[in-house]
């Protein structure tokens, strides 16, 4: 694990050099609202991983989106897509989806071969239904599993509880990149997966920092509904609008907090 | 699978800038039969509208604001309740606000969603908008339509509205990017802001970020 070695290291070098705890600014009242009881510490830790990302990610992202041509870096990510096709399958699978996981692998198998490693997405092109998005904390999530507390991981990000198993999960059992024997070769990949995966968020990264008051808490509350979205394969049920006010005639001062937006239910059937 | 998940939930924030201002861009020449329509026709020709006036318009791709203002005014604005979406975010605390309180978080929290669609635009144009099957029973006056954004290569994104029948017609006053709707993206942090600095504080940290976005780009 020279990679996690290195990442370790530099953590400590930043945390020495910030001071950790010193940098988040904490508002009053963190902690209160349901879904994030563990926000003091969420803060500190959204606080270091921004760090890292602008002192190392970032830096290395902009580089490779400035010296790649696009149409490359389009290939390069299809391919570190298509390499999560099994456990699309895998996942489709045990959430009693059979034919999804049967197209999963069919998408696997063209896009491996005449798709040239992935860099192509015939598959898609080729009338096959486009490529699904699983994994193992939306199974949990699916078998009925609540998300549990907002809870930010170090260096990966969001995450809940029950996401962070099944990360662990995904991590440990049906990420094909961890199974690669050559080690350097396998650091070499999560290396470049990573780089693409910051790269393709740049553009995202801009409306954000446009689009939030607190940016800790939109991507917190935007992670939470879009985690949700995809337990329900993008038809979850819809959320009551505390839209009350011409009908609902309780005093204002209370209840500061909306309803949690991440009250995962167990399926009653198959949407599609 | 952090990869992914990253991926998706920056993409998101990408496009909740992008959604909203298709979402809200539609029904350019917008004949006046839009307003009667359907509710799903009316997001798909706005989406086409917007679209093809964003693709025409250099101006507009480079995140000009001024320009972009003119565009939701022209077509954008008259089927988007934007009091609607704001009351909606805002939540509780809306009946406690005076009207010229809420004249000041609908007009700040519309800035806020332009400037920050500005930043959105100039990727909106290599994007084809399709429309996904929609029910609806011929008497419902809350309906959500559900499209996808696609681009010539990658990954869809979902993009779903929801419409309220009025009497002038369906307006828009929620859009999903990607599974998050806007509404309930801003929520928590609108009732945070109200419940340290009341209504006037919520209303200046919106002032205060659309100057601050405002001396960004000038």
């Amino acid at each position: 694990m020279n990679l996690l070695r290195a990442l370790c290291r530099l953590a400590a070098a930043l945390v020495l050099a910030g001071g950790l705890a010193a940098c988040a600014s904490i508002p009053p009242g963190a902690g209160s609202t349901p879904v994030d009881p563990l926000e003091v510490y969420n803060r500190h830790m959204f606080d270091f991983n921004d760090r890292v990302d602008r002192a190392v990610l970032k830096p290395v992202a902009q580089a490779y989106e400035a010296v790649v041509p696009k149409d490359l870096r389009v290939c390069v990510n299809n391919a570190f897509l298509n390499l999560l096709e099994p456990v699309n399958a895998i996942n489709n699978l045990l959430q009693g989806k059979p034919l999804t996981a049967i197209t999963d692998i069919c998408r696997f198998a063209v896009n491996t071969t005449m798709g040239l490693l992935g860099c192509f997405d015939i598959a898609t092109t080729g009338g096959l239904a486009p490529r699904s998005n699983e994994d193992f904390g939306q199974t949990l999530g699916r078998w009925g599993v609540l998300p549990g507390p907002y809870f930010v991981l170090p260096f990966l990000g969001p995450s809940t509880i029950r996401d962070t198993f099944g990360r662990l999960f995904d991590f440990l059992g049906t990420d094909p990149i961890w199974y690669i024997e050559d080690i350097p070769v396998r650091n070499s990949l999560v290396g470049a997966r990573l780089v693409d995966t910051r790269a393709s968020l740049l553009p995202a990264e801009k409306v954000l920092e446009a689009a939030a008051l607190d940016k800790y808490q939109f991507v917190r509350d935007a992670y939470l509904q879009l985690r949700r979205n995809l337990v329900y394969d993008g038809n979850p049920p819809r959320l009551k609008d505390p839209d009350e006010e011409d009908s609902d005639d309780t005093p204002p001062a209370k209840s500061p907090d909306s309803p949690a937006p991440v009250a995962d239910q167990p399926l009653p059937a198959q949407p599609r | 699978m952090s990869y992914r998940t990253i991926v998706t939930s920056l993409a998101i924030a990408a496009l909740i800038g992008g959604g909203l201002a298709h979402g809200q861009a539609v029904q350019a020449q917008g004949t006046a039969a839009a307003s009667v329509s359907a509710p799903d026709a009316l997001v798909k020709s706005l989406s086409e509208d917007v679209l093809a006036s964003i693709r025409k318009d250099p101006t507009l791709q480079s995140g000009d604001v001024a320009r972009l203002n003119a565009l939701v005014d022209e077509k954008i604005l008259p089927h988007v309740n934007f009091e609607k979406m704001t009351r909606l975010a805002v939540g509780r605390s809306w009946r406690d606000a005076s009207a010229e309180q809420r004249q000041a978080l609908t007009r700040e929290f519309r800035s806020l969603l332009v400037r920050t669609y500005a930043g959105a635009v100039s990727t909106a144009k290599d994007y084809q908008v399709q429309m996904k099957p929609f029910r609806a029973e011929p008497a419902e006056t809350d309906v959500t339509v559900r499209t996808q954004a696609v681009p010539a290569r990658g990954e869809p994104i979902q993009l779903d509205y929801r419409l309220e029948k009025t009497s002038a017609g369906w307006k828009i006053y929620d859009v999903n990017v990607l599974g998050v709707w806007l509404v309930e993206n801003y929520r928590n942090t609108f009732t945070g802001e109200i419940s340290r600095g009341g209504i006037d504080g919520l209303i200046k940290s919106l002032v205060d970020r659309n100057k601050a976005l405002e001396s960004k780009t000038s």
